[in-house]
């Protein structure tokens, strides 16, 4: 077995050059509830961990004027404690604060939940919905792009040797707008999400819909934006047949697999009804800002 | 594998201790340190037995490396009685039975210690979803919630 | 919260009440020993290289590499395990073959499940150990497998076990087969009651296989002496047990094994037998170093013993007014890999609550390419349980009849019978279905998508071997060893007994869990037998110490010792007049002892009969989330005759306990397979169990029916909760939802889709 080693660099130039000196045999350390847990199965076998929590960068939330720019190593407990983010953008943060236990929320990251680029990953579809772009850090340059280029298959990024995602960019939500995030698990806590649904949605004056986003999770080999939901939306109110339609919308857009925690049939027909579901909640809350 | 050596403060005492790159917290504690109350359940952070204070957060000792958390502040079952006094919540859970074989013990102690620090007065179902990162096997937890609910109003009262 | 009930009012100092656990200290503190805390100077670490096959038969294993591995001590396959030949019949209720035992703890021609232990290795460190798994290199020839039991049975499966013939067939069949043995009760005449009924119900049902779940892995420390000898520290609900497996599996002399029980995390049946104990032993024999074997969450899941699963059907016959006049029931039994299904218990345990003249039941214990079964908190009885009272509720509905109304048409009651014949002395069926009908949760109005459901468990708690010591200290304070390891609270139980024996403070009673070499035989810790069968060993040997504590008092005193009594801890003149004697304390005495003859000590080995049996009521509220099939348990009550709840916070305990474990089984646990018959599923993430945000507060109502047969009048309290649990749990779902259910665990897909037939009108 190769030697592992351990870095922790405090700029985000030290660690690109870890990076990209090392290779493919790197991996980014972040939270770790999902890289201990590969590495103890043997999923991975690492040569070098670049431990990026001491970048300043990685860490800070800060609300800029047309943005809010979140650190990719914050933990879900933090996010949850901001109470700014915690009222722009609910949905998001309702999303994260499902990733696992409290003692898991102490850890876990934004950065490592999408770079983990699991088909289930709680706060991709919400933050897709939320129209997120990421900042990337590589030997090139920092660059942005939207959350929804990042992964490309269970396990698999479209990050180039080197790169390593450093902060996530939300635009400021305007007036009359509401998020939402809902999953199906068969507990009540600690499971994979069996079917995700995220959400964002802005009202006109007169209460129809204006824009909207819907996005799915753990129904394809990606999260998937339900392409049909702003068609069925915008210009109309939450009605019966509008929810009927979106439904349909969602279901159409599944494309999952039998395994241990859903089967093919079950997770279309749920993703379904979360569609309507979150669409309540997220309207719900654009009508009160 | 390359040692690495780390200093970090253990229920309020400086330990110096050397670890390989891969080794987690929890084998640190329990396999370096002889600080065998922190449990292992699962060793992947699905059962909470081996739920740490790291830096004043909850953690799972299993899902946190050796080689980070030099300069930390962590703190284990083993230093939650001071002196010979028991915290507040090790006595609930002796008054009100809520242990049978007592492996999920200390993680729910520190998890619920930390729930509390967070939300002094929780309800039952704040009390439940706080603890679901920590399976009991025994109790069917009914004990449990009560000895916290019943600490949570005690720390209350006296202002702890 | 709970009440209970006393049949015979009794003023006790300790029995009954609510005290501190003698344990309890060190394990709120993290000091407790348990199995993977204990080091030994030295020691080296064992990892077990599994089979990823469901079923092959093992061309070659090359250890060289491995063994080449800086840092590796030793490593053994079934080469280093010693063989035995087939037990012949008749076979026991419990099977503990030897070659079977010998090919599941290392496996020999064949592997039969997915992490099958093939070869053993000890290094200087577990990752050292992992490493070198990697390099032993096995050849396998992969042979077609099977899971399902009733496919299992069939003459084209195939055959796990070339030498296994069903047993108790005539003339003995030619072929091997899976099905080891068929076994059937009966009582009466099973065609002349049906022929009497006047409304015959008829369902079948299926159950998978679950883990017991214990959170404590499977851990223990063997340490080889030059002599021979061999230490054992190990997690286990039977030290006597696994030493005398071992012991017999390894040709060694059992007093040349002590075995140790450390704290036990958890067992519920899944810890009475042997994993890696053999394995440990014989890397210590090959390294002349302790040996510690830890098995990782993954290799539980994989490779120890879950429950069986099951296949059933049941039929029951029944006049218009309820009186049921024949009821028949047939079970399949997914043993695992290895014969052994607890097909006895279900015989038993389908009707044993009720007064039926006639029963026919048929257990079959069918091997399948899984880990070998072990015993989950009443071995073989939720399943019956679940088939049987789910049939009686269907009964129920159709004659438009109240469900308790309908037990108690047809309850057993003191001088009843079992099926296999265990005589009933009193019981508490009767007052325990009128404690359900009085309570107000039986009549409490349910919301939109809930549904109410009832069960009853009944459960045959063991007596058995039990050893105890009671030692007097000459500061008159007292210790109390008995072989019983303590999964639950019994030691509190023992301390409160002895110390109303003797009339003293609880405090000044210790009590200890001696190990193999220090106290005589004592069987598991399991069955539901401890308070019971050791309490009263701990009774006998508690008034033997009194006894020569009389007799010293008469000695001091020159009187005979028949007119010496014992009241609140002092030897006391039985005469009364006798104003010139003063009462001796038990201090003083203990004082006295050393000059006077030695020390004082009191020691009991007995084989407990007079069980009793126990049943279990339960209530059970659910809502159904009708578009996506979640259920939601909100309600739970248990009804339960305890006979005499020595620590009623531990009897709760119990209860509470197996009520979550039956949740559990009811909505969520089950194992996924690939199709290659390698599980899916092997941690706790999707091994579903209850977290604490699952389920409700439990209301246990506990009734007291003392067992005449035991001094204070305990009965076996642990299993009945989990007996019932699952049939009360999936009667609420049903009664949710309007349809049946027939397949535990009732996952959302399974309820979503009952609904959605009941949806399209597709019945």
């Amino acid at each position: 077995m190769a030697d592992l080693r351990y870095e922790s660099p405090e700029t985000i130039e030290a660690a690109v050059a870890l990076l990209a000196g090392e290779g493919r045999t790197a991996r980014v350390f972040a939270g770790g509830t999902d890289l201990i847990v590969q590495m103890n199965e043997g999923l991975v076998e690492p040569s070098l961990l670049v431990d990026i929590k001491k970048i300043a960068e990685t860490r800070r939330i800060i609300i800029e004027p047309d943005q809010i720019r979140i650190g990719a190593a914050v933990t879900g407990a933090e996010l949850g404690e901001n109470q700014q983010l915690q009222a722009m953008w609910p949905g998001v943060v309702e999303a994260v604060e499902l990733i696992g236990s409290a003692q898991v929320q102490g850890r876990a990251t934004l950065g490592g939940n999408l770079c983990n680029a699991s088909p289930a990953a709680d706060s991709v579809p919400a933050m897709m919905a939320a129209g997120a772009r990421v900042v990337i850090a590589g030997p090139a340059g920092t660059r942005e792009t939207p959350i929804g280029e990042i992964p490309t298959g269970p396990g698999r990024t479209s990050l180039a040797p080197g790169e390593f995602v450093v902060a996530f960019l939300l635009p400021k939500p305007p007036a009359r707008s509401g998020d939402a995030y809902l999953r199906f698990i068969p507990r009540t806590e600690m499971d994979i999400a069996v079917v995700g649904a995220g959400i964002s949605i802005v009202l006109n004056s007169d209460g129809t819909c204006a824009a909207a986003r819907m996005v799915l999770g753990a129904v394809a080999p990606t999260a998937r934006l339900v392409e049909a939901a702003p068609e069925i939306l915008v210009g109309n109110r939450l009605d019966e047949p509008v929810l009927q339609a979106l439904a349909g919308a969602a279901r159409a857009t599944c494309s999952p697999i039998n395994d241990k925690r859903g089967t093919i049939e079950f997770r279309t027909q749920v993703a379904g009804v979360l569609a309507c579901r979150v669409a309540k909640i997220a309207w719900q809350r654009a009508e009160k800002n | 594998m390359s040692r690495n050596l780390v200093t970090a403060t253990i229920n309020g005492d400086e330990v110096e201790f050397s670890c390989s790159t891969g080794q987690t917290l929890l084998e640190v504690l329990r396999g370096e340190l002889y600080l065998t109350g922190t449990k292992n359940g699962c060793g992947s952070g699905d059962c909470g037995a081996c739920t740490v204070f790291l830096n004043g957060r909850p953690v799972n000792a299993c899902l946190v490396l050796g080689v980070e958390v030099g300069g930390a502040n962590i703190e284990t079952i083993e230093g939650m009685a001071k002196d010979d006094q028991l915290h507040p919540l090790q006595q609930k859970f002796l008054d009100h039975a809520a242990l049978q074989c007592g492996f999920c013990t200390p993680g729910i102690l520190n998890m619920a210690k930390a729930l509390l620090e967070k939300n002094p007065d929780p309800s039952e179902s704040e009390v439940r979803f706080g603890l679901a990162g920590n399976l009991c096997r025994c109790t069917g937890y009914d004990k449990i919630i009560r000895a916290v609910l019943d600490a949570a109003a005690e720390m209350r009262a006296s202002g702890s | 919260m709970s009440n209970t009930e006393n049949r015979a009012a009794t003023n006790y100092q300790w029995v009954g009440k609510r005290t501190r656990r003698p344990d309890g200290v060190d394990k709120v503190t993290g000091r407790a020993r348990y199995g993977d805390d204990m080091v030994a100077a030295g020691m080296l670490h064992a990892k077990i290289l599994r089979s990823p096959h469901a079923h092959a038969k093992i061309i070659s294993i090359d250890v060289s590499k491995a063994k080449a591995l800086k840092g590796v001590k030793g490593i053994i396959t079934s080469a280093d395990i010693p063989d035995h030949p087939l037990s012949k019949p008749p076979y026991p209720p419990i099977i503990n073959d030897l070659h079977d035992i010998s090919r599941n703890i290392m496996a020999r021609e064949k592997v039969l499940y997915d992490g099958h232990a093939v070869a053993a290795v000890a290094a200087t460190s577990e990752r050292i150990a992992r490493e070198a798994l990697k390099l032993i290199e096995v050849e396998y020839e992969v042979l077609p497998h099977v899971l399902d039991p009733r496919e299992a049975a069939k003459p084209d499966a195939p055959i796990l076990h070339e030498d296994q013939f069903t047993f108790g067939v005539d003339p003995a069949p030619e072929k091997p087969s899976n099905l080891f043995r068929s076994v059937s009760g009966q009582r009466g005449d099973i065609e002349k009651g049906f022929a009497e009924a006047e409304i015959v119900v008829e369902r079948t049902f299926s159950s998978e296989p679950v883990h017991q779940g214990f959170i404590e892995p499977l851990s223990c420390i063997a340490n080889a002496t030059e002599d021979g000898g061999v230490e054992l520290w190990t997690s286990t609900q039977g030290h006597f047990v696994a030493r005398g497996l071992c012991a017999r599996l390894l040709n060694m002399e059992l007093s040349k094994i002590r075995v140790t029980a450390s704290e036990i995390g958890g067992g519920f049946g899944g810890k009475n037998t042997i994993y890696g104990e053999p394995v440990a032993i014989r890397l210590s024999q090959l390294t002349r170093r302790p040996v510690r074997l830890v098995m990782s969450r993954s290799e539980i899941f994989r490779a120890s013993g879950p429950t069986v699963g099951s296949y059933s059907r049941v039929r029951i016959g029944a006049k218009k007014d309820g009186v049921i006049t024949a009821a028949e029931a047939e079970i399949w039994y997914q043993a695992g890999a290895f014969k052994g299904a607890p097909v006895g218990r279900a015989l038993d345990t389908f009707f044993s609550a009720y007064s039926i003249e006639n029963i026919k039941t048929t257990a079959h214990d069918v091997c399948v390419n899984r880990a070998k079964a072990a015993a989950y908190r009443a071995p073989g009885a939720p399943m019956a349980a679940y088939a049987a009272e789910s049939t009686i509720n269907d009964l129920a509905a159709r004659l438009g009849m109240d469900r308790v109304e309908l037990r108690l048409k047809n309850a057993v009651r003191e001088g009843g019978e079992s099926l296999m014949g265990a005589k009933y002395g009193p019981i508490g069926m009767i007052d325990v279905l009128e404690k359900v009908r009085s309570h107000e949760h039986y009549s409490a109005p349910l919301g939109p998508n809930q549904g109410r459901g009832f069960a009853l468990g009944y459960w045959l708690h063991g007596g058995g071997l039990s050893t105890a010591s009671v030692n007097v200290q000459d500061d008159g304070t007292i210790t109390i060893a008995t072989g019983s390891p303590d999964i639950g609270g019994s030691r509190s139980s023992m301390r409160a007994m002895a110390a109303e024996e003797l009339g003293i403070d609880l405090e000044r009673v210790i009590p200890i869990i001696a190990d193999t070499s220090s106290i005589g035989y004592s069987h598991l810790t399991a069955g539901s037998r401890t308070t019971y069968a050791t309490g009263m060993a701990v009774i006998n040997a508690t008034r033997e110490a009194i006894d020569k504590l009389r007799a010293l008092a008469a000695k001091k005193w020159e009187i005979p010792v028949e007119e010496v009594n014992w009241e609140a801890g002092h030897a006391c003149p039985a005469d009364t007049a006798r104003g010139d004697i003063k009462p001796l304390s038990l201090t003083e005495l203990a004082g006295m002892a050393p000059k006077m003859g030695g020390a004082i000590a009191g020691h009991s080995a007995i084989n407990a009969s007079g069980a009793g049996a126990a049943f279990s009521a339960q209530l059970v509220d659910v809502e159904v989330d009708p578009e996506t099939g979640f259920v939601s348990p909100k309600r739970y009550t248990v009804f339960q005759d305890v006979g005499r709840a020595i620590s009623p916070d531990y009897v709760e305990g119990q209860i509470q306990g197996g009520a979550v474990q039956g949740i559990g089984w009811a909505l969520n646990e089950e194992y996924v397979y690939d199709d290659q018959a390698r599980l899916q599923n092997t941690g706790f993430l999707d091994y579903r169990m209850p977290v604490a945000s699952d389920v409700p507060m439990i209301e246990a109502v506990m009734i007291e029916v003392p067992n005449p047969n035991h001094p204070y009048g305990v009965r076996g309290v642990g299993e009945p909760p989990l007996v019932a649990a699952p049939a009360a749990v999936a009667s609420a779902v049903e009664n949710a939802i309007g349809k049946p259910l027939s397949s535990l665990p009732l996952s959302p897909p399974k309820v979503l889709s009952a609904l959605g037939r009941a949806r399209a009108g597709d019945d």
